[in-house]
């Protein structure tokens, strides 16, 4: 058993975030952790309080402000958090909330020092959590809950699982599934930096495993092996179809395209080396990403 | 943020790396008494001057105005300011600059390293950087130096070696000795090796760097180890912490347009094609520009306007992407989350009124939140502006264009 479908066992979850997931915010009182915890309870997520040091005892959105993530595990029984803080501080909130016990760490937070992440990402190897990020939208769980920046309204209840590095082009994808007739379970943005905490392959793995997934749809980008890693598992593991689609396949070699991952490096990860090798392992790729919905609908 | 050689030495020096010691002009007029002091400091009595510009392959490339290869070696004091003159201020175009000649505004004047002594001289290649598939540094090393590592990568690959770094404890002394004696060293130069490679690793995670090419490093005949090139690239998102490393910044050698883009804060790079794009979210937008492509044209380029396309934001996207003369039409593509759609199409026809027409067809694609009251907007504005809301429609309207 992996260290993920271990942890989804403890919380007893859907695919990583349900209803009775007990969220909280590090960054809470910030600008962007007050806008986007305000959204996030509105779509009904149970968000428990939040964090932000030096603040603690105070109330922000009704809800309780704590000055640890410990304090949060230990009075509100937090077990997902969400992370808002800047760049500079963001590597040391993971590594917080990992050390406090919380078992899914979602990190929205773009520009953390690659360094940074290297370590935190060795720190919370120790623990039993699941990271999803940085520089990700998050995850939503139609109809349950919603940790992440993502409009709710388009994720509508369905059958149709989504891995993604983009923020805006999941949306997209959520759109069109919808639009197909089909829904979303839930939808895991992994995040577009070149260190991650959630692999492609592990959260294909995790909507593979989900009883209510019965399609899945996997989008990537140019930089890294992510994507082909995932395509080798599915070929010898999948049991559900997969549509697969990988974004910039006209981007130049050697330049930064927008999100720090995105990097054409070698050979391998071009989108063309990506999608032949997608293809080869019986993912159904689109080449327009206008087709995704209409593909997925095709082969359920 | 890529540096110049010097930039890069300089950084390395400050954590203990011996470098090929230097001086660098920006006046052909300060080459003979720059160069004097260089071997007031070193006894160098032969000069190595390289152009500092972007891309490898200096010695092999060309200066346009001269003729002069972009690394020449000046045997005697007497030579110095008639190699500098051939390289400062001319153009170098090499096999890494892809087919544009670069200005060179800055030479290095360094010290020739490669004297003769006890023993000969060898070259040796190292780099740092961060292993995407392992998540780890890693210090790659090989005794083919001075060569194209990707040539010895296909032609030699059991002479390239790896070394992993445990993020927690850095690079351990048992690994610097590992390195040393797989590259053949031994006596003094295994000693200085094992210095080198361990001050290099600490400078790497000292100056939050994405990339070190150390190509060669030189093992003299006297025994000692020097970076003889540095190739450095430091890590964006970390010059929050190194605000002298952030002023070495040469934004000549960056694209005009780029650059404008950044000060604006626009995520920006500049292609060759001929359909212009402004999308929000970087994975759309990268999608936008394969549909471009898909659509029978090209993309012109990368545009991520991120969250808030309001219109000053949008304005200035236009104006950035319209001075691209090869730009016959421009995309825009929006998905309205926590954005409203409504919002960014009052930004496009602000902008479109302000800038008193645009001399492209626009299509505009908002689809998302309030979709359907921006389509409406757009198109009762009656500016010339054709709108989609399917990112099917908006393909289909871009070949219809181009047609």
């Amino acid at each position: 058993m992996t260290a993920l479908t271990k942890c989804r066992k403890l919380a007893n979850m859907s695919v990583l975030v349900n209803k009775d997931s007990k969220v909280i915010v590090q960054g809470f009182t910030g600008s962007e952790g007050t806008f986007h915890a305000g959204q996030m309870i509105e779509f009904g997520t149970n968000v428990v309080g939040g964090v932000t040091p030096g603040k603690g005892g105070q109330t922000h959105l009704d809800k309780p402000v704590f000055n640890t993530v410990q304090e949060a595990v230990d009075k509100a029984a937090a077990d997902v958090s969400i992370i808002f803080v800047p760049p500079a501080f963001a590597g040391d909130a993971i590594m917080e909330a990992a050390n406090a016990g919380i078992k899914v760490i979602i990190c929205i937070t773009e520009g953390i020092p690659v360094n940074d992440m290297i370590k935190a990402k060795e720190y919370i190897s120790a623990y039993e959590c699941t990271l999803i990020g940085p520089n990700c939208p998050g995850v939503i769980t139609a109809g349950e809950a919603k940790v992440g920046i993502m409009p709710g309204f388009v994720f509508e209840k369905g059958s149709i699982g989504i891995v993604s590095k983009s923020g805006t082009l999941t949306y997209e994808a959520a759109d069109q599934v919808v639009k197909a007739g089909l829904g979303i379970t839930t939808a895991i943005g992994i995040g577009g930096d070149p260190i991650i905490g959630t692999t492609t392959k592990e959260a294909v793995e995790l909507l593979m495993n989900d009883p209510e997934t019965k399609g899945i749809v996997m989008i990537g980008e140019i930089g890294g092996n992510l994507e082909a890693n995932a395509a080798k598992w599915i070929k010898e593991n999948g049991t559900k179809p997969v549509v697969g689609f990988i974004a910039g396949e006209t981007a130049p070699a050697g330049r930064t395209m927008g999100h720090a991952g995105a990097i054409v490096g070698g050979a391998d990860d071009t989108a063309q080396a990506k999608k032949a090798i997608m293809r080869d392992c019986g993912i159904h790729v689109v080449d327009s990403p206008a087709k995704i919905g209409e593909k997925m609908a095709e082969l359920l | 943020m890529n540096l110049h050689e010097y930039q890069g030495k300089s950084i390395l020096k400050t954590f203990g790396v011996a470098v090929q010691e230097s001086v660098v002009i920006d006046d052909v007029a300060n080459a003979v008494s720059k160069a004097k002091e260089l071997t007031e400091k070193t006894g160098t009595e032969w000069y190595v001057v390289k152009a500092q510009i972007h891309a490898g392959g200096r010695g092999k490339g060309t200066i346009e105005e001269t003729g002069s290869r972009g690394v020449v070696l000046a045997k005697g004091i007497d030579k110095v300011e008639e190699v500098v003159k051939g390289i400062l201020g001319g153009h170098l175009e090499t096999a890494q600059t892809n087919g544009v000649a670069k200005k060179v505004n800055k030479v290095m004047i360094a010290e020739d390293v490669y004297y003769p002594g006890d023993s000969e001289p060898s070259e040796i290649y190292m780099s740092v950087l961060m292993d995407r598939d392992k998540g780890r540094n890693v210090i790659i090393y090989s005794t083919e130096g001075g060569m194209d590592i990707e040539t010895v990568a296909e032609e030699t690959p059991e002479l390239i070696f790896k070394e992993e770094v445990d993020p927690r404890v850095g690079l351990q002394g048992f690994q610097a000795r590992k390195i040393a004696f797989n590259l053949g060293l031994n006596g003094k130069a295994f000693k200085e090796m094992t210095k080198f490679v361990t001050a290099l690793y600490n400078s790497y995670i000292g100056s939050d760097a994405s990339m070190f090419e150390i190509n060669p490093v030189l093992k003299t005949s006297d025994d000692k180890v020097i970076a003889v090139d540095a190739k450095v690239t430091l890590d964006d998102t970390a010059l929050f912490r190194h605000k002298d490393y952030a002023e070495m910044r040469d934004k000549t050698e960056e694209d005009p347009a780029e650059v404008e883009a950044d000060e604006a804060g626009l995520n920006f790079v500049k292609l060759d094609g001929n359909v212009g794009c402004m999308v929000n979210g970087a994975g759309l937008a990268m999608a936008t520009m394969d549909i471009i492509k898909q659509s029978g044209g090209n993309p012109a380029n990368f545009l991520d306007v991120g969250g808030t396309a309001d219109a000053a934001r949008v304005e200035k996207a236009f104006d950035i992407i319209l001075k691209d003369e090869n730009v016959k039409a421009i995309l825009i593509n929006i998905f309205g989350g926590i954005v409203r759609c409504d919002r960014v199409a009052q930004g496009v026809v602000d902008a479109y009124k302000n800038m008193g027409g645009i001399p492209v067809p626009i299509i505009v694609r908002l689809q998302g939140t309030n979709a359907e009251e921006a389509k409406k907007l757009i198109d009762e504005s009656g500016l010339d502006v054709h709108s989609a809301v399917l990112l099917q429609e908006a393909s289909d309207l871009v070949k219809k264009i181009l047609a």
